[in-house]
């Protein structure tokens, strides 16, 4: 076993994803602590790519047909390949839909230590990982020994800039292994398009299930459009089909980043934070003045959401009329 | 016979399990047969398809059903029909009689409870009873409104509608400089055992009512304590939403927690706490009744004490609206008005639909939680109806002592355009804010 | 089709969660633990494809105080048969987990394996491919919509921004499910009473010999709020902010 660090990289319609990089510079400061290498493994991917990975001691390509698109089943058999012949201390995974398919799998077949929903991640004779769990309400930090180990890391977990540079890293190929062909990628499907493009708004008035029912969601309408903005919502309303998809922020939704983002009744849980973190102001009320929600907000208030709405509404409304 | 027992007389004929009736009946050497207000079939101008009525009427409590014969009595006097939600026993009678299957229609939904059909009713189709049955069968079918099945899992699984945890319950006792004592950290037998009920502990003017009546009995020297995070919702709405199961569950679970503390009077905050503690309960404690009092009743009873501390003045015009559940279903009309008309310079005026004619402000039967649905059907919330019912009559300030209504009518004042014409207070509220 | 969801309970995050005297687990004073939502998901998704097309549906959980009722319940909504696995011991960690429902699954018939896309308590990886890895099966996690065919599905699993990719997998196969077709349904306290009463769970012993996590955990906290939000005190301050943002004039 070696004391690298391999990253694995994600892509989806031709761009890597903003975990791939945050991962290679966390990954490289955690090579520093090993005394080792950070790798990033390519699988599927084009040339483009490998170009905007500079920051890597080296790529590791795995090619193929069944690999252009992700794939659970070829997907992680080639990520097997490559750790079989590289023989990493660490591979880093993020916390994604795809990253799900990947790490439990690897960290069973390869026998390597597991954390799951990682923040941080500290090198040493022993590793030691920081896992953001119960909804953002607790970390906690898992000895995963001095054998090798799989950290999934969740999005934001490092700064992305720190990862992006433009480079010619050394590439090398590893053939994709052959697989029982179980698992067949069908197509994409794109979201319904229509509805508002919440990516673009100045102001977004994201409600979550503190709103309590699908027909209060009309007083953050009419908050939202007093102040001219529109309604986004978190993962549970719109798996309850209270909203469409097109309004969801977060890790299976949309990344925002608007001039406002007020959140109302949303406890801020890792996965929605995820989508939101990067706006500019970020105001959060909810009842309860622990929500994970208030260490990320820049203000907060502990009210009723309704008659802050109700009150805020009115107020605008004075001030325009 | 006054009002009161006038009522209480329909509803002890209509509780009367024993009642039965006869085809034929020779009382006295006189035959009685057939009696004018006796038909044992629905009168049919043509045939009909009673496949629908058939199977509301043969599930046991809902019989009632197939009494009704198209009198119309009930139509002015149901609240849902006044708010535009042509509504009514005689409606769903008729829509039942020409095909309509009430388990997949707004109809099973609509009725708050409120009795006033019953009131008026010569044949005595008891909504009361019929609604019960009927929404218990519907939800064992998964028909089963979305907003209220997500009260129903809020409640069977954190013992409130509101889905916050039980230990929240008695977060409002910080916001007030008297000591409450919680019963099962302090278990000495106690004068009252106050049941605070779900909307005062955990809704934002709930809390309010909550703290004034801590320090009203405080003030009056009365020794309570409360059940803290050991209470659980009275569950009466839920059993009259269709979920008796879950009724059970929580009032044995409640009854349980009355068995642990030795005490005088058991006080409650709200109405259908009243009326579940009162004639629910028993039937599920082996008949053991329970010493069970409104707090307006509790407290119209210390008028004496009361009295003197009044000395604020609250000089605006008061009108107070009867809940269904303490007026219409319990016959107590008087003691609210007694305590308002001990507050100094309070000017008690009547709205026209008052005591046993008082309108529903819509909360009841489920319907806090069916606001969705009502929005759908109804031209208006009957509590924005009462509202300017309330507005019409001169009153400054609409009196409530149910805790459904602070947050209904507080609603209905804005949403009718008349924000700062009208306050909304708990009487409890009102008594506080007199007292020294 | 033989249709296995396997469920777990997790600590309900409506509860203050707190630290123990260990500085290593939750306080278990105030805990209560309630159904990982998404293995209720799983449940309806599994439900909805045995009333579509037919099928047996055996719910399978870790035999703990409060699961009785969990698994009454999936019978009540229409679950054919539940199984209770006892005598584990103490359990840590989906690895340990996913031995013993593994070992379980090899002895019950099995076509498809649902359960839900992850859990609040997941420390060591999610629940589905663990399994799947255990039994050598294929995966896919963070699937909404199903669709059976014969001898394989088709489903859709999400990515970012609403994008969903559609895969045609063989069976067997076990699926983490993000959310199924329609809100899970509601089983009224009277029915699941109704089964208490006429059912017997039946129970499986634990013979995975699976032992609990040996990645110990080295300390648990709060999250830093950091700077934190600043706190406001009402309305009018938070007018003030949006005054100063020009989102309001």
């Amino acid at each position: 076993m070696s004391q690298d660090v391999l990253v694995v990289a994600e892509h989806l319609q031709g761009s890597l994803n903003d975990s791939t990089f945050e991962m290679l510079g966390m990954g490289k400061s955690l090579a520093g602590q090993l005394g080792g290498s950070c790798s990033v493994v390519l699988i599927g991917g084009d040339d483009a790519m490998v170009g905007q990975l500079g920051a890597a001691d080296g790529v590791v390509r795995v090619d193929g047909e069944g690999l252009v698109d992700f794939n659970p089943e070829s997907h992680a058999a080639a990520l097997e390949a490559v750790v079989s012949a590289k023989s990493p201390r660490v591979v880093m995974i993020g916390y994604t839909s795809m990253g799900m398919d990947l790490a439990s799998g690897l960290a069973v077949r390869a026998g390597m230590a597991h954390a799951a929903s990682c923040i941080a991640v500290e090198g040493g004779e022993r590793i030691r990982a920081t896992s953001q769990i119960y909804g953002g309400k607790m970390n906690v930090t898992t000895d995963l020994g001095s054998g090798p180990c799989v950290v999934s890391v969740l999005a934001g977990a490092g700064p992305a800039d720190v990862g992006r540079a433009e480079g010619t890293p050394t590439q090398e190929n590893i053939a994709p292994p052959p697989t029982a062909g179980r698992i067949r990628f069908k197509g994409l499907v794109e979201p319904e398009a229509g509805d508002v493009d919440i990516t673009t708004q100045e102001v977004l008035v994201a409600v979550g299930r503190g709103i309590g029912n699908k027909d209060d969601i009309e007083v953050a309408e009419e908050l939202a459009e007093a102040l001219g903005g529109t309604v986004a919502a978190s993962r549970p309303l719109i798996d309850a089909g209270w909203l469409p998809k097109t309004r969801q922020v977060g890790k299976s939704g949309l990344k925002v980043t608007p001039k406002v983002y007020l959140a109302l009744g949303i406890s801020g849980a890792p996965e929605h934070l995820e989508g939101m973190k990067g706006a500019s102001t970020i105001i959060a009320v909810n009842t309860d003045k622990h929500a994970p929600i208030f260490g990320v907000a820049h203000y907060g208030l502990v009210e009723d959401l309704f008659d802050v709405c109700e009150e805020l509404t009115e107020k605008i409304e004075e001030r325009q009329g | 016979m006054d009002d009161r027992d006038k009522t209480m007389a329909v509803r002890e004929r209509t509780r009367d399990e024993s009642f039965v009736e006869s085809e034929q009946v020779i009382l006295e050497g006189i035959d009685i047969s057939g009696q004018w207000n006796r038909m044992y079939e629905p009168r049919e101008i043509t045939d009909y398809d009673l496949t629908y009525m058939d199977k509301l009427t043969d599930i046991p409590g809902a019989e009632s059903m197939g009494w009704c014969y198209q009198c119309a009595q009930c139509i002015p006097a149901c609240p849902v029909d006044t708010a535009g939600g042509d509504y009514g026993p005689r409606k769903i009678y008729r829509r039942l009689q020409t095909g309509t299957d009430i388990f997949q229609h707004q109809d099973m939904w609509l009725c708050t409870s409120c009795m006033n059909c019953l009131r008026v009713c010569p044949k005595e189709v008891d909504m009361i009873k019929i609604m019960p049955a009927a929404r218990a069968v519907a939800v064992l079918e998964g028909q089963v409104p979305s907003e209220l099945q997500e009260m129903f899992q809020s409640v069977a699984e954190y013992g409130n509608p509101m889905g916050q945890s039980a230990r929240r319950r008695t977060r409002w006792t910080r916001g007030v400089e008297v000591d409450v004592r919680i019963l099962p950290k302090d278990p000495a037998p106690v004068e009252v055992l106050w049941f605070v009920g779900d909307y005062y502990a955990y809704h934002g003017r709930g809390n309010d009512a909550a703290q004034a009546m801590a320090r009203v009995f405080d003030h009056l020297g009365v020794d309570f304590g409360i059940l803290g995070a050991d209470e659980r919702c009275d569950g009466d709405s839920q059993r009259l939403a269709g979920e008796p199961g879950l009724f059970e569950e929580l009032a044995q679970h409640n009854i349980e927690q009355f068995g642990k503390y030795e005490y005088d009077k058991l006080v409650v905050s709200g109405p259908h706490a009243y009326n579940a503690v009162k004639t629910e309960y028993p039937k599920l404690n082996g008949g053991g009744e329970f010493p069970v009092e409104h707090y307006t009743q509790f407290l119209s009873q210390r008028l004496e004490a009361l009295q003197p501390r009044l000395t604020k003045p609250f000089a605006r015009k008061v009108t107070f609206h009867d809940p269904c559940y303490l007026g219409r279903h319990n016959g107590e009309y008087e003691a609210p008005r007694q305590l308002l008309m001990a507050v100094p310079e309070l000017d008690l005026i009547e709205m026209f639909r008052c005591k046993q004619q008082g309108y529903c402000c819509g909360g009841g039967g489920g319907g806090m939680w069916l606001d969705g649905l009502a929005a759908d059907h109804q031209v208006e919330r009957l509590s924005e109806n009462r509202v300017k019912e309330a507005v019409f009559v001169g009153a400054e300030v609409l009196a409530v002592c149910c805790p459904y209504e602070v947050s209904r009518f507080e609603d209905a004042v804005k949403s009718t355009g008349n924000d700062g014409k009208l306050e909304v207070l708990d009487i409890i509220e009102i008594l506080d804010q007199c007292m020294e | 089709m033989n249709i296995i969801v396997l469920m777990k309970r997790v600590p309900d995050l409506v509860e203050d969660l707190e630290v123990d005297d260990t500085g290593k687990a939750l306080d278990s004073e105030y805990l209560k633990l309630t159904l990982n939502e998404f293995d209720d998901h799983a449940l309806e998704e599994a439900l909805l494809i045995k009333e579509s097309g037919g099928g047996e549906v055996t719910v399978v959980a870790l035999d703990d105080e409060g699961v009785d009722k969990m698994l009454f319940t999936a019978l009540a909504k229409g679950a054919d048969r539940a199984l209770k696995i006892t005598g584990a011991g103490e359990v840590d960690g989906n690895l340990q987990l996913a031995r013993m429902f593994a070992q379980v699954i090899g002895e019950q018939p099995h076509d498809l394996i649902l359960t839900g896309v992850q859990a609040a308590d997941d420390r060591d990886g999610q629940l589905a491919p663990t399994v799947a890895a255990l039994l050598e099966m294929p995966c896919v996690e963070v699937v909404n919509g199903v669709t059976p065919g014969e001898g394989r599905l088709t489903l859709h699993k999400e990515y970012a921004g609403g994008v969903l990719a559609e895969f045609e997998v063989d069976l067997p196969a076990i699926l983490g499910i993000q959310a199924a077709r329609q809100t899970p349904r509601y089983a009224p306290v009277s029915k699941v009473r109704q089964v208490q009463e006429a059912t017997t769970l039946e129970t499986v012993a634990d013979t995975s010999g699976a032992a609990p996590s040996e990645f110990e955990v080295v300390v648990m906290t709060p999250p830093e709020t950091g700077e934190g939000a600043q706190m406001l005190t009402g309305v009018e301050e938070l007018l003030e902010i949006l005054e100063t943002k020009g989102v309001i004039g």
